[in-house]
């Protein structure tokens, strides 16, 4: 089978897998969990047996890597994080979005980072999380509506 | 689109290239990439050089269509090729010192993506002295293969390590350029800089 050069995976998908990965971990093992992500699809590689859905199994290694993260480092609520230095600092309500998605119930927390920060379909999100499109659509659903409360 | 989803949409974040360039370089260090390349500069311009364990398996101009020399990398030896500038050191020494005119030793070579014809016709080229040429047909013949300079020329047009292979130093029998990978300009440069050095 032909796979793509690795490289024009990293270019497209790194900074959706990026963003999620800060979404779920935090900025600063964001940066880790990226390099972990890479490293072991990289090593997995060349054993695809299809090239079919490339981001998808990007997102599930990705996932996998946040969730060893958390269960390594955190009592599963991250600390909060400090702002990012690419933010100006009036951007300090952007600083505590990041906080309240990094609070929300793991599920809700996962599928709305997933959608929004890693900009994954609902076919895709079901398929990290190993569960239903529905269940996925519901768990973003919930998540946003957490978040309404405090961010309109 | 709900508000509250466009602004986590749009929430900024840090760049994540310092951690993509700690994950190529660890890459390269412990095995997993196979292929690693990055941009050199040059006065002929920005070079793309490739290389593996081996050595140099490549060298693009920017004129050339990277996309495809990565696909036929990723097709013929090993999809598993990362950007990596920091692995392209000693390429980047050697075309330093061959255009400052103290050219160094060539560097090791990944002879994998030359055929067999190609390597004879490349290593006759390789033995023609620095400011001198040679017809497509002395190319030929040094190759073992004195009826074959039209299949000569299209080796050295395939010739994926050029500058370092030096097939810019082939001409036609009139002498004149008759055509280069890179174009006709970048061979005249080349040409004209090995005059220099050579004397």
């Amino acid at each position: 089978m032909n796979l793509p050069p690795f490289q024009t995976l990293v270019d497209e998908h790194a900074r959706p897998l990026y963003r999620f990965l800060r979404g779920m971990v935090g900025p600063v093992a964001a940066d880790d969990c990226l390099q972990e992500t890479l490293l072991a699809a990289l090593r997995a590689y060349n054993g695809l047996s299809h090239d079919g859905n490339l981001r998808g199994w990007l997102f599930t290694i990705a996932h996998r890597k946040g969730i060893d993260h958390v269960r390594r480092y955190a009592k599963e609520i991250p600390s909060p994080s400090p702002p990012d230095r690419a933010s100006p600092p009036q951007t300090v309500r952007d600083t505590d979005l990041w906080n309240r998605v990094a609070r929300l119930p793991p599920k809700q927390r996962t599928a709305v980072t997933l959608r929004y920060l890693g900009d994954l379909p609902y076919a895709d999100i079901a398929a990290v999380m190993s569960i239903s499109e529905p269940a996925a659509r519901q768990n973003v659903r919930a998540g946003l509506a957490s978040l309404r409360k405090d961010f309109t | 689109m709900s508000k509250i989803a466009d602004r986590i949409r749009n929430l900024p974040s840090d760049d994540h290239t310092g951690a993509l360039e700690r994950f190529a370089r660890r890459a390269v260090e412990d095995g997993s990439a196979r292929v690693a390349y990055g941009e050199v500069e040059s006065p002929i311009g920005d070079l793309t050089a490739v290389v593996t364990s081996r050595g140099l398996l490549a060298l693009a101009f920017e004129t050339d269509d990277l996309d495809r020399i990565m696909e036929s990398v990723a097709t013929k030896l090993s999809p598993l090729i990362v950007r990596t500038p920091s692995a392209v050191g000693r390429v980047r020494s050697w075309l330093d010192s061959y255009f400052e005119g103290h050219p160094q030793p060539a560097p090791g070579l990944d002879r994998s993506l030359i055929t067999p014809f190609q390597e004879r016709v490349l290593t006759a080229t390789a033995a023609i002295p620095l400011g001198e040429v040679r017809t497509y047909g002395q190319v030929a013949s040094l190759a073992g293969n004195p009826k074959a300079a039209r299949a000569t020329g299209r080796a050295l047009g395939a010739n994926p390590i050029p500058v370092v292979l030096p097939c810019h130093r082939v001409v036609a029998a009139d002498g004149s350029l008759h055509g280069y990978a890179g174009g006709l300009d970048r061979k005249r440069l080349l040409l004209d800089h090995e005059r220099t050095i050579s004397v």
